[in-house]
């Protein structure tokens, strides 16, 4: 009977093994087939081995809270994980919105949580808020860019980096009895296909038990009419289903959150003390804080996860790599392997490099030419009045020279005259024989010479 | 006579018996005031301004006790991203005692609701503006008797809970409406606040109003000779502004009365006790005590400011262009020139001579008859 068994289980290994051969060429063809195991193999410690690697590695999360000024974010996420993180009181005057990330460890039992919340700042306050959204749609799409870079990179650790995707958006409703308001209608549009949304209405102490069952079922239908898919609990785990299907009704949760303990009967429970009552916000009567805690906390984190990596991230980076230019079957329906891409993009690049350069190579010649060809006609512009102002300049000497001589032959003239006078006073002179009276006459006379020659001189000429 | 006098603050003496006979009776010129208005009756505009879904229209009806909005059609959120502000009036006459009053609500539905809301106060202000030019027309006319008044009296603004104080928009509508109407803000659905919250609140939303240099309806300081209740009020209701109020549009059963309130399941709010919200005080200050103020300073402040920026403005486009005919009679400030007198001067002469042949014409034709 042993050596039965045995030998059994030598033929049952045997046949594994050729199955294992063939595998590679029979397993396409062959559908899967369901063996029975003979006895308790042990791989059913699987899961347990996954928790104890994962718990032993940490757990990340990552909260994004959207909603307007003092509605009660900080607040809501200090109830929620009963301890109080540090956040100054926003003001109401930011010119534009902002996103506040802030991380935290956590450590409950001996698990730890290093968790991210993302306030947004100044949401609804501006005038105009048709901008509104763009901060935090950018801001989602920044830690996807982050996890895709990590993902192409060469040399990656996925599993050691801090994965700061949003998992979860707290929309937060004001409550004003109506329904939801314009703005939160457009901005839940545009996220929602980016991340996951759970629409809670804030400070529901306001609104009455009545007031509430109608304002729900009106958020509700107008999210719907608009085609706003916000996160559903996930109904096919068994396990879950139940209470998932009864919690995806009370969407969107109204929550009250406080950090003040109040005494009520003989406990002291977390609640808001008013004139007319307290509202405890651990009472399933009062508002709807469990069963957030709950869902959000206790039941689907690791969903919310899953839900961000395969959906939403996914998404994000097809669309992504489809506008980088890479497709995933070539215009023959071949699957293409992302290396021959690569190289046919990366050759695409350089031949657009090169041919760019020529470019650039051809228009700094040409300008070069055209720069070459203003110097020489200015050049040549120069060099004419150059010579312009040397005639001019022989002109002028020219004319000067003239001037001179005939300065030059006055001057000759004069004296001729002047000798021509003296001459004719030496012979007057001679002539005369009284030279003392005449020598006033004399002067007078010698003075007059230059007249009188000048005359004589003329009446010559 | 004690209740009159002290409403109307005489200040006539008291007179003895032993003077009766230097009694003149001018003391009875209140009296005589009262039954007067009582006969002409009251009227009175509110506006009611500020996001939608903050409890304006339950306000409203629980001030005056009466359902003025029966139906309303609420856009859903998708119709409101573009929606522009509508001026929507609702007229009622009430009367309680002999008094008739004729209250007009001014609502403005859309306003805040759009996602771009830079101006939309101006369908507001252009209102009010609108409403001064109709009295001033009528006031300047030549028939005199029968004048609407339906220039806005008060403005109630309604800042949501929900924020750390004022916001941008609160702001600047404030500001656009300061100088023409009395702007009165409350802080509505106060019953997401506790009495702590309130307090930080209405400190934060004083601070703000004197740092923005907002002008809000002051309550008048009550005189020195009034008693110490009327006086503590009054310091009191100073106190508290802004008001927190809360409104229902339902009865419940409180304590063991039928009260005006809200059922929750922690509790029942009270709209008419004070310790759960200034609605009292705010009631008390609207209609009771201040409401005649309210009106006195809508006619002798905010409509005279408006009437003589008008006239300045009308004066001069008259100046500059003298063609411009006014529609109300003003003095000439200009003595009509010379070639205008000629002008009249000679149509006088013609009428004259044409009166004078039909004088002849007519006694021709007499004698002819004859």
């Amino acid at each position: 009977m042993c050596r039965g068994a045995v030998l059994m289980k030598a033929d049952l290994s045997c046949t594994l093994l050729t199955m294992a051969a063939n595998e590679v060429d029979v397993f396409a063809h062959e559908e899967k087939r369901n063996l029975e195991l003979g006895g308790h193999v042990g791989f059913d410690s699987l899961p347990d081995q996954l928790v104890s690697k994962s718990v032993a590695q940490g757990f990340c999360f990552n909260i994004l809270c959207v909603g307007e000024t003092g509605i009660g974010k900080s607040t809501l996420m200090n109830t929620l994980f009963n301890t109080t993180f540090e956040n100054e009181e926003a003001s109401h005057y930011q010119s534009e919105v902002q996103l506040r990330p802030q991380t935290y460890d956590l450590q409950e039992s001996n698990v730890n949580l290093k968790l991210t919340v993302v306030h947004t700042v100044g949401f609804g306050d501006q005038i105009n808020k048709g901008q509104s959204h763009k901060p935090i749609l950018d801001y989602i799409d920044a830690q996807f860019e982050m996890y895709l870079e990590e993902e192409l990179k060469i040399r990656r650790s996925l599993f050691n980096c801090h994965d700061t995707r949003i998992h979860i958006c707290l929309y937060f409703i004001a409550p004003t009895g109506h329904s939801l308001k314009s703005l939160d209608l457009v901005t839940m549009k545009k996220l929602d296909s980016k991340v996951n949304i759970i629409p809670v209405i804030a400070k529901a102490d306001t609104v009455s038990k009545s007031e509430l069952d109608k304002l729900k079922i009106k958020i509700m239908s107008e999210l719907v009419s608009n085609g706003v898919q916000i996160y559903q609990f996930p109904t096919e785990d068994e396990a879950v289903a139940e209470i998932n299907t009864s919690m995806n009704t009370h969407l969107p949760f109204a929550v009250v959150g406080s950090v003040e303990d109040v005494k009520v009967g003989n406990k002291m429970v977390k609640a808001r003390l008013y004139p007319w009552g307290s509202v405890q916000v651990e009472n399933e009567n009062h508002c709807d804080f469990v069963k957030l805690r709950e869902m959000l906390l206790r039941v689907n984190m690791e969903d919310l996860r899953e839900q961000t990596h395969a959906r939403h991230y996914e998404l994000y980076r097809r669309c992504k790599l489809e506008e980088m230019g890479f497709k995933d079957t070539g215009p023959d329906s071949q699957s293409f392997s992302l290396q021959e891409t690569y190289e046919a993009k990366r050759k695409e690049f350089l031949v657009d490099l090169q041919r760019k350069e020529e470019e650039m190579r051809q228009m700094f010649v040409s300008k070069v030419k055209e720069t070459e060809a203003e110097l020489k006609e200015k050049e040549k512009e120069l060099h004419e009045r150059f010579e312009q102002l040397k005639r001019m300049h022989q002109d002028e000497k020219k004319n000067l020279e003239e001037k001179r001589r005939d300065l030059e032959e006055e001057m000759n003239a004069f004296n001729r005259r002047k000798v021509a006078a003296e001459t004719l006073m030496g012979q007057a002179l001679q002539g005369c024989s009284q030279p003392f009276k005449k020598d006033k006459d004399k002067k007078n006379f010698f003075s007059l010479p230059s007249a009188c020659s000048l005359t004589s001189g003329r009446n010559l000429n | 006579m004690t209740a009159i006098s002290r409403t109307s603050r005489s200040r006539a003496p008291r007179t003895d018996d032993a003077e009766e006979k230097d009694y003149v009776g001018f003391a009875s010129l209140p009296n005589q005031l009262h039954r007067k208005s009582v006969k002409k009756g009251f009227d009175f505009t509110l506006m009611v301004a500020g996001e939608s879904g903050l409890g304006k229209s339950t306000l409203v009806n629980s001030l005056f006790l009466t359902d003025l909005h029966k139906d309303r059609k609420l856009l859903n959120a998708e119709e409101r991203i573009h929606q522009t502000v509508e001026i929507m009036k609702h007229t009622v006459d009430i009367e309680e005692k002999g008094v008739k009053l004729k209250l007009t609500i001014v609502d403005t539905p859309g306003f805040g609701d759009a996602v771009n809301n830079s101006e939309c106060w101006s369908a507001i202000t252009d209102y009010i503006e609108q409403q001064f030019e109709h009295y001033f027309r009528d006031e300047s006319g030549l028939n005199r008797k029968n004048i609407q008044d339906n220039r806005v009296h008060c403005c109630l603004y309604f800042i949501p809970p929900f924020g750390h104080g004022l916001r941008p928009i609160d702001i600047e509508f404030m500001k656009a409406l300061q100088d023409k109407v009395n702007v009165v803000p409350l802080i509505a659905k106060a019953d997401c606040l506790t009495p702590n919250e309130i307090k930080k609140l209405k400190e934060r939303l004083r601070e703000e109003t004197d740092k923005y240099g907002i002008k809000i309806y002051q309550f008048p300081d009550c005189d020195s000779d009034e008693d110490e209740e009327f006086k503590r009020q009054d310091r009191e209701l100073k106190e508290s502004s802004p008001f927190a109020v809360i409104g229902s549009n339902t009865v419940v059963e409180a304590r063991g009365q039928r009260v005006r309130g809200r059922l929750y399941p922690w509790g029942i709010v009270e709209v008419e006790n004070p310790s759960h919200c200034d609605f009292v005080k705010l009631r008390t200050m609207l209609i009771r005590t201040h409401m005649h103020d309210l009106k006195d300073i809508t006619s002798d402040c905010h409509y005279e400011n408006y009437r003589a920026q008008c006239i300045q403005t009308m004066t001069t486009k008259m100046n500059a262009d003298s063609r411009v005919e006014s529609p109300i009679p003003l003095l000439p400030l200009n003595t009509p020139d010379v070639e205008t007198e000629n002008l009249i001067k000679k149509k006088d002469d013609e009428l004259r001579r044409m009166q004078q042949m039909l004088q002849k014409m007519q006694q021709q034709m007499h004698e002819q008859d004859l």
